[in-house]
């Protein structure tokens, strides 16, 4: 088991966090989604795991690249 | 004529606007939010006043605000442009029973053309040619696949309230049905407030042709011929031309008399664009009908020398058609217009951020309509468009040359833009050959696009 972060490909806001920290995930499970320039951008488990923790709350903006999760798996 | 407008919308909409009110000698009032402070188009405006926080639903949205800004400035009317309040009823009549103009049609119109299975079985009525639909779906499993099963897979599911690409979701199969209608509920709820959805027939290739309607306030509807807006991503259109390439003109034009007369008849009272779609075997199918301006309008200008932005409040003030527009229109040249996008050029991911450089091109035949300015700031907000470059020439070849050529002096730097893509599908042999669908510009990139959804 690896711990390993979850970034965001684009920078906007947080619009809907879709799992709680413990959840086992599969790989391109939906773990948040992302809202920028009125697109909704899904931000998908890269692998199977286990989510250790979600770094940002909804309606936080975010960056480009910034960690938004973290995973072990 | 009015007096005084008030532009309730940003960027790209409100410069136009407001350039075309200023042709016609109307005071002009432009709206910022907190993240548009200091934008170029509030210089063009006669006034300027501050509308709410960044996020458009406490500002470009805020219908509160918005008209008491208006009664405060003493405007007469409003222009809403597209997007945000464009297509919003409840809008138009709060405005008028406050005594104001909305330069745009009547709002029992925007209602009832903003619920699209409502509109589609209004044309039906009419004689329209209409495709396959479901009527608004149940939510009922069972329900929801017997209504698919009727008009056969694929479907694609939209939302009844919808518009702008918003919320649409294709479905191959039944599973792929129950989940993605459960999705587009939830898009449709929140983009529109409204969660019905229904289903139409996912046709396969298809090109989307639309026709620019304008209708005064006396029973007087003409049509401006078509546009062909087929080079889309996400359902959102990414290119657009006038006339359409390669279709024989007997059908187009007996289509636009039938959608004008048909307007006509029905009593619809300002600018707008009925859309099609046009399947491989040559049948046209009435999608929905856009009761504000297009953010496309410009190629239709470029091929007719009508100018619609001016044309469309001049009806809304009460002027007769035949004292707007010329006896008859005709069709010259040809125009493309693509709009520039702040975002990946490979997967279409929104691309925020500083435009450190941003040098529009120029020349002959070339006309450019942004709402930025170099040293400014393309914000995640707003939808990702950052400029529209239109081309117009004799022929398609020579416009789509002088379209290549300009955008390849577009200098942009700090965002990502889709010229990229852009350039690629103007050197596509099917767009070149006038072989458009909806699906081309997926099929000429090689990566495909990001599972992002518009909203």
């Amino acid at each position: 088991m690896a711990r390993r972060n979850v970034t965001s490909e684009v920078s906007g806001t947080v619009w809907k966090i879709e799992v709680a920290p413990g959840a086992a995930v599969s790989a391109g499970d939906t773990l948040l989604i992302i809202e920028s320039m009125k697109m909704e951008i899904a931000v998908t488990a890269p692998a199977p795991g286990i989510v250790s923790e979600i770094l940002v709350k909804e309606e936080q903006a975010v960056a480009q690249g910034q960690a938004l999760a973290e995973m072990d798996c | 004529m009015f007096h005084k407008v008030l532009v309730a919308n940003r960027a790209a909409a409100a410069s136009r606007i407001i350039r075309a009110l200023r042709k016609l000698g109307v005071r002009s009032v432009a709206l910022y939010s907190d993240a548009d402070k200091g934008a170029p188009y509030l210089e063009q405006a006669d006034e300027a006043f501050a509308i709410g926080p960044a996020p458009a639903r406490s500002s470009y949205l805020d219908q509160d605000a918005i008209l008491a800004v208006a009664k405060r400035c003493g405007a007469d009317a409003v222009h809403p442009g597209y997007g945000f309040l464009s297509e919003n009823p409840v809008f138009a009549r709060r405005l008028s029973e406050a005594g104001i103009g909305f330069i745009g049609p009547a709002a029992d119109w925007i209602a009832a053309m903003g619920h699209k299975t409502r509109a589609r079985e209004m044309m039906a009525r009419e004689g329209l040619p209409v495709g396959r639909g479901s009527g608004l779906l149940s939510a009922d499993r069972d329900a929801m696949i017997a209504a698919a099963r009727r008009i056969g897979f694929p479907v694609l599911i939209k939302p009844a309230a919808g518009g702008g690409g918003i919320g649409m979701l294709p479905a191959l199969d039944e599973d792929q049905l129950v989940k993605a209608a459960e999705r587009a509920r939830g898009l449709a709820k929140r983009g529109f407030g409204n969660d019905e959805i229904y289903l139409e027939r996912l046709l396969e290739r298809p090109r989307h042709i639309e026709f620019q309607v304008i209708a005064d306030r006396h029973g007087n509807a003409r049509h401006l011929f078509e546009r062909d807006c087929s080079v889309q991503r996400r359902h959102q259109k990414v290119i657009e031309e006038a006339s359409a390439p390669g279709l024989a003109r007997p059908a187009l034009d007996a289509l636009a008399d039938q959608i004008a007369a048909t307007l006509a008849r029905l009593g619809y009272d300002n600018i707008g664009t009925v859309e099609m779609l046009r399947g491989a075997d040559g049948t046209f199918q009435f999608i929905e009908m856009n009761t504000r301006l297009q953010v496309e309008h410009a190629v239709t200008e470029a091929i007719t020398g009508i100018d619609i932005v001016f044309a469309q409040i001049r009806a809304a003030a009460g002027e007769r058609l035949d004292a707007i527009l010329p006896q008859t229109v005709e069709r010259n040249g040809h125009a493309i217009e693509a709009r520039i996008y702040a975002e990946d050029p490979e997967r279409f991911l929104p691309s925020p951020g500083p435009l450190t450089v941003f040098r529009p091109p120029s020349g002959a035949g070339i006309r450019v309509e942004t709402g930025y300015a170099e040293g400014g700031e393309v914000t995640p907000y707003y939808d990702p468009m950052i400029a529209k470059v239109i081309a117009w020439a004799e022929t398609r070849n020579a416009a789509i040359d002088r379209l290549r050529e300009s955008l390849q002096n577009f200098a942009i730097v700090g965002v990502k833009s889709n010229i990229p893509a852009i350039m690629k599908m103007l050197d596509a042999p099917a767009f070149k050959e006038g072989d458009v669908h909806t699906g081309l510009l997926p099929e000429v990139m090689a990566r495909g696009v990001a599972a992002a959804i518009a909203v």
